[in-house]
């Protein structure tokens, strides 16, 4: 069966520089173990083609059940040299929970 | 020794909800305002308005937010601290004093942060050696020297807790970090020892909750976010500190918004790196450590926060010009918006090309289909959108082919595809790029000053 990220997670995503943060929060302790097993920093760099440039570092923060991803080369520039119209990255996180799962 | 303080949020940003120091002063008790108002380029701002004028550089909401609130301060005597002071710290204090004393305000004290305006210091400091190398490319400044505009040192909370031991009132610092708003009075009021990096780290978790603003009460939760009570009158998070570095994170009982683990633990994560290495001036504090309690009633416990010593750097945040940027839009409606907007950008692209401008970057996104995600958003029907905002922005370095690209906007409306309107408030003018340049300098090259003024 297939799920949307969404339906188990929540999330929130800011800028560092031309990097983008987003952080997922798991609903509970088994969609933690789903995120864990599923939200890779492959499937995540492979999620964002086209939008993340560089790298993909993945932490996890499991005493608040969550992820944490550095989108490295992704704000297009960042901060005011940015013309993305969402320059911040404030988006992403909802772009991330769209990701389909299987379970 | 208290056995508690109540230190309340009051902004997260510079242009944040004016009335909400308003309403963290007036509907509940509280021992502490504290004040974020600088983002990345805010200083470069301010440091423009201070170039033009002396007497400026400072968030001019300040002055009148304190005819609001300071006899409500002096009489509840409530602290106030913030970073609002900008590139002028010192105009910003004098502002604030002449407002106490047009309201007949007396035996005030401010204290003025100063020193980390280093921008008088660069020619020296690169003479010495230190070349101020961009964190994140690892470039020398040296080729930047002649477009910087604003170099700021982020002090911590020892200057603030120095400011406190004088018996200020108000405390009005440049550049210091938003977690050293909220970690200082914690230190003052508990005596705690600054080589306790635990509690350093304790408060300087509770700032990062607190710095921006209503994002810990419920603001931008995307969970579920429809259960957020009072969107209109929403409180600001306020941090109940206790001398065991526990804190509790709430907000005023007659005031919207929500707390709970889920919006603490989605601020938690807002723009951090490793988790484990959360670094301020002050200490370097582990994420991973944290363990939140829910404890019902829009109140939830941080505790347990391990940290560690900081590092012998302090961050510098310069900024640098980096030419002219303009951003044009037009929206086209059903039927096929999407195509009209993307045969008006080709149009476009082949008139600027035509002109033979000169460009670092043109950047077209479709605001409807794909400004916020991208190719993700390919699985949609294009052929069922009903309107799409084409967006067009450009930067470069020559004034005069940003200033052009400007004019050739309007004219689509005419000469390409129908169905188009939206094109209101005149033509995109350039506005000059402030660029951002992190960089580290040891902590033995500059030095906080705290000064008091009195009324």
């Amino acid at each position: 069966m297939q799920i949307k990220l969404r339906d188990i997670a929540h999330g929130r995503s800011g800028d560092k520089g031309d990097a983008a943060n987003i952080g997922i929060i798991a609903n509970d302790a088994e969609s933690f173990e789903l995120i864990k097993k599923h939200l890779t920093a492959e499937t995540v760099k492979s999620h964002f083609k086209g939008i993340c440039l560089g790298d993909v570092e993945r932490y996890e923060l499991p005493n608040i059940r969550a992820l944490n991803f550095i989108l490295h080369n992704t704000l297009g520039g960042g901060g005011t040299v940015s013309l993305k119209h969402d320059a911040q990255g404030k988006t992403l996180a909802a772009a991330l929970l769209r990701m389909n799962i299987e379970i | 020794m208290r056995d508690k303080i109540r230190i309340a949020s009051g902004q997260g940003f510079w242009g944040d909800m004016i009335e909400a120091p308003y309403w963290q002063v007036t509907s509940g008790e509280i021992d502490y305002l504290v004040m974020d108002y600088l983002a990345e380029v805010t200083m470069s701002i301010l440091q423009k308005q201070k170039n033009m004028n002396p007497e400026l550089g400072y968030a001019k909401d300040l002055p009148r937010l304190f005819e609001r609130i300071l006899p409500i301060c002096m009489q509840k005597k409530i602290k106030v601290i913030t970073n609002g002071g900008g590139v002028n710290p010192v105009a910003c204090s004098e502002a604030i004093l002449n407002v106490a004393s047009k309201l007949n305000v007396s035996g005030l004290k401010i204290a003025v942060v100063t020193g980390d305006n280093i921008l008088d210091q660069i020619d020296e400091l690169i003479e010495n050696g230190c070349e101020l190398h961009n964190m994140e490319t690892g470039e020398s400044i040296i080729p930047y020297r002649d477009k910087i505009l604003s170099a700021n040192v982020y002090f911590g909370a020892a200057p603030i807790v120095d400011a406190l031991r004088m018996g200020a009132d108000i405390v009005i610092t440049g550049r210091t970090t938003d977690t050293g708003l909220t970690l200082a009075p914690m230190i003052y009021e508990f005596n705690w020892d600054m080589n306790d990096y635990d509690k350093m780290s304790a408060g300087t978790v509770a700032g990062h909750i607190l710095e921006c603003g209503a994002q810990s009460t419920g603001g931008n939760f995307s969970g579920d976010w429809k259960s957020v009570e009072n969107f209109a009158k929403i409180g600001f998070p306020i941090a109940e500190a206790y001398p065991d570095g526990e804190v509790i994170i709430t907000k005023h009982k007659g005031l919207g918004g929500l707390v709970n683990f889920d919006t603490i633990a989605e601020q938690l994560v807002y723009e951090i790196g490793d988790p484990a290495k959360y670094i301020t001036p002050d200490c370097i504090a582990d994420f991973t450590t944290i363990k939140l309690e829910d404890l019902g009633n829009n109140r939830v416990k941080v505790y347990n926060v391990k940290g560690r010593e900081a590092t012998g750097f302090y961050k510098v945040s310069c900024s640098y010009a980096g030419g002219y940027s303009a951003v044009g839009s037009l929206t086209y409606s059903w039927p096929e918006a999407l195509t009209k907007a993307k045969y008006a950008d080709k149009i476009l692209r082949e008139r600027l090309n035509q002109l033979g401008l000169y460009f670092d970057e043109i950047r077209t996104e479709f605001v409807g289909y794909n400004s916020c995600h991208g190719d993700l958003s390919k699985n949609i029907d294009e052929n069922d959108i009903n309107e799409i905002m084409l967006r067009v922005a450009v930067r470069s370095d020559n004034y005069k082919s940003v200033e052009r690209f400007g004019r050739e906007i309007a004219p689509l409306i005419l000469t390409g595809p129908p169905s188009v309107t939206g094109f209101a408030g005149g033509r995109p003018r350039p506005s000059e790029v402030v660029a951002y340049w992190p960089a580290l300098i040891n902590k033995n090259l500059v030095s906080p000053k705290v000064e008091l003024m009195e009324l």
